[in-house]
């Protein structure tokens, strides 16, 4: 497979962790390094890296599960929606078992007669509104901004086209601001973040000067072994020289300036608010809510959303483990009564949820 | 859920959507999102439905090929 294969050769991999340790041995102290996006964390497990770092190499998993982070009281929210009459809820299919308060999920609800649709895109419901005219069809916008430039182009789409029928309950989140709120959390301290590919390709690397700015390392990185090696051995460089940059590793899916066009697409449909995440809270201009001219394709304007009080799944230490505090097999339910049949938390549940990717690769 | 994959694009409509060929599986794509032209054999990375990025080919084969010769060449 082009642009697959060749970031997998062995050869090149060996020689990757070789100066990886060499380097390491350079450096008397502990080095923690935390990948920021859950494809990271899904492939560092699958490819076994955390095993292959020397002892004084330190990986851990952040808040980059777009699934794990949605608030539990957003899957209340979306658990109300898809139950309304006459509604078609579409949503990603990594978002269907995640509990809310209750324990509820969007797959139990479906289980007992709402209409719930796994989609692969947002723009999947232009074509379930157009088949649908007498029903709503309700999109779960959750994702990075990645996914959120998706978002808003259906959005965009469907205001074009006059669909009355979609919309969309907004929930997506911006990675920098929580990267912010990761470096100033004293309980953490981290010396060098892999930055993630995919949401870089539309944000660029300006976005992570706060990192450097903060004395710590900054590598955007891909998702194939070379990749994540190369990733690493960057950061281990920096840290060497004390040369604190925004390096891009992923060249040939990012740009330094991102893809403006994407960004403006955005941020035409959507305006910066303050959003909670499980785990670190409220963070201040780190979600994003539908402007006044595209409001007719608010879910949250459109329906009326009773107030919930939502309470935190007991046990679960999801919080914890998306800011990197404590590792899966700190919780006490990890693999006992929480396992991926059997999910206590979000985290459990996405396989780029950090508790998953523990689950099957440790 | 930030997955993208990269594919070569085999076709684009008048609608501005492009079929893309991943290894053999096809794809269908919105191109309002890429930020630059693209046109028939372009490798793109797609995210979600869209594609959001073209890949430079020649600039990602020179990378591969100094990393190449770093590895071997013991420079650091
Ligand atoms: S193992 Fe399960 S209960 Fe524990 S933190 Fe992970 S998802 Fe939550």
């Amino acid at each position: 497979m082009k642009f697959i294969d060749e970031y997998r050769d062995p050869s090149l991999a060996k020689g990757l962790l070789d100066r990886i340790v060499k380097l390491s041995k350079q450096i008397n102290e502990t080095v923690t390094i935390m990948e920021v996006c859950g494809s990271h964390t899904y492939a560092i497990g699958r490819f076994g890296v955390r095993k292959m770092m020397p002892e004084n190499i330190r990986l851990v998993s952040g808040p980059g599960c777009p699934v794990c982070v949605t608030s539990i009281h957003d899957v209340d929210v979306a658990l109300h929606l898809a139950a309304q009459k006459n509604v078609i809820f579409a949503t990603f299919g990594d978002m269907l078992r995640v509990p809310g308060t209750h324990g509820n999920s969007l797959q139990k609800i479906r289980a007992a007669g709402a209409d719930i649709r796994v989609v692969a895109s947002a723009a999947d419901c232009i074509t379930l509104a157009e088949a649908n005219k007498n029903r709503e069809v309700i999109f779960m916008g959750i994702g990075f901004e990645t996914t959120t430039p998706t978002i808003a182009a259906t959005i965009m789409a469907c205001c074009k086209k006059g669909i009355p029928n979609f919309s969309v309950f907004s929930a997506p989140k911006l990675i920098p601001p929580a990267v912010k709120a990761l470096i100033e959390d004293p309980s953490l301290n981290i010396d060098g973040f892999l930055c993630p590919g995919h949401v870089s390709t539309i944000i660029g690397a300006n976005a992570y000067e706060i990192i450097v700015q903060a004395g710590r390392a900054a590598v955007i990185t891909g998702f194939e072994p070379v990749d994540i090696l190369e990733g690493i051995f960057m950061i281990l460089t920096q840290i060497v020289e004390d040369k604190k940059t925004v390096a891009i590793q992923y060249s040939r899916g990012v740009k330094p300036e991102g893809n403006p066009r994407a960004r403006e697409v955005m941020m035409s449909v959507f305006y910066p608010g303050p959003s909670e995440w499980r785990g670190l809270g409220i963070i201040p201009e780190s979600g994003l809510a539908i402007k006044e001219t595209y409001q007719a394709f608010d879910a949250l304007k459109k329906f009326t959303v009773p107030e919930t009080h939502s309470v935190e799944i007991k046990g679960c230490c999801c919080g914890n483990i998306l800011r990197g505090v404590i590792t899966p097999n700190e919780c006490p339910l990890f693999r006992r009564t929480c396992t991926p049949l059997n999910p206590v938390g979000p985290c459990m549940v996405s396989s780029e949820g950090t508790c998953a990717a523990y689950y099957k690769y440790h | 859920m930030c997955i993208g994959f990269p594919g070569k694009i085999v076709s684009i409509d008048q609608d501005n959507y492009a079929i893309i060929d991943i290894s053999g599986t096809r794809r269908e794509v919105c191109l309002d999102l890429i930020d630059e032209p693209v046109t028939i054999g372009d490798y793109v990375i797609s995210h979600a439905g869209y594609a959001i990025h073209r890949i430079d080919e020649e600039l990602a084969k020179d990378k591969l090929d100094l990393l190449k010769e770093l590895l071997e060449n013991e420079i650091h």
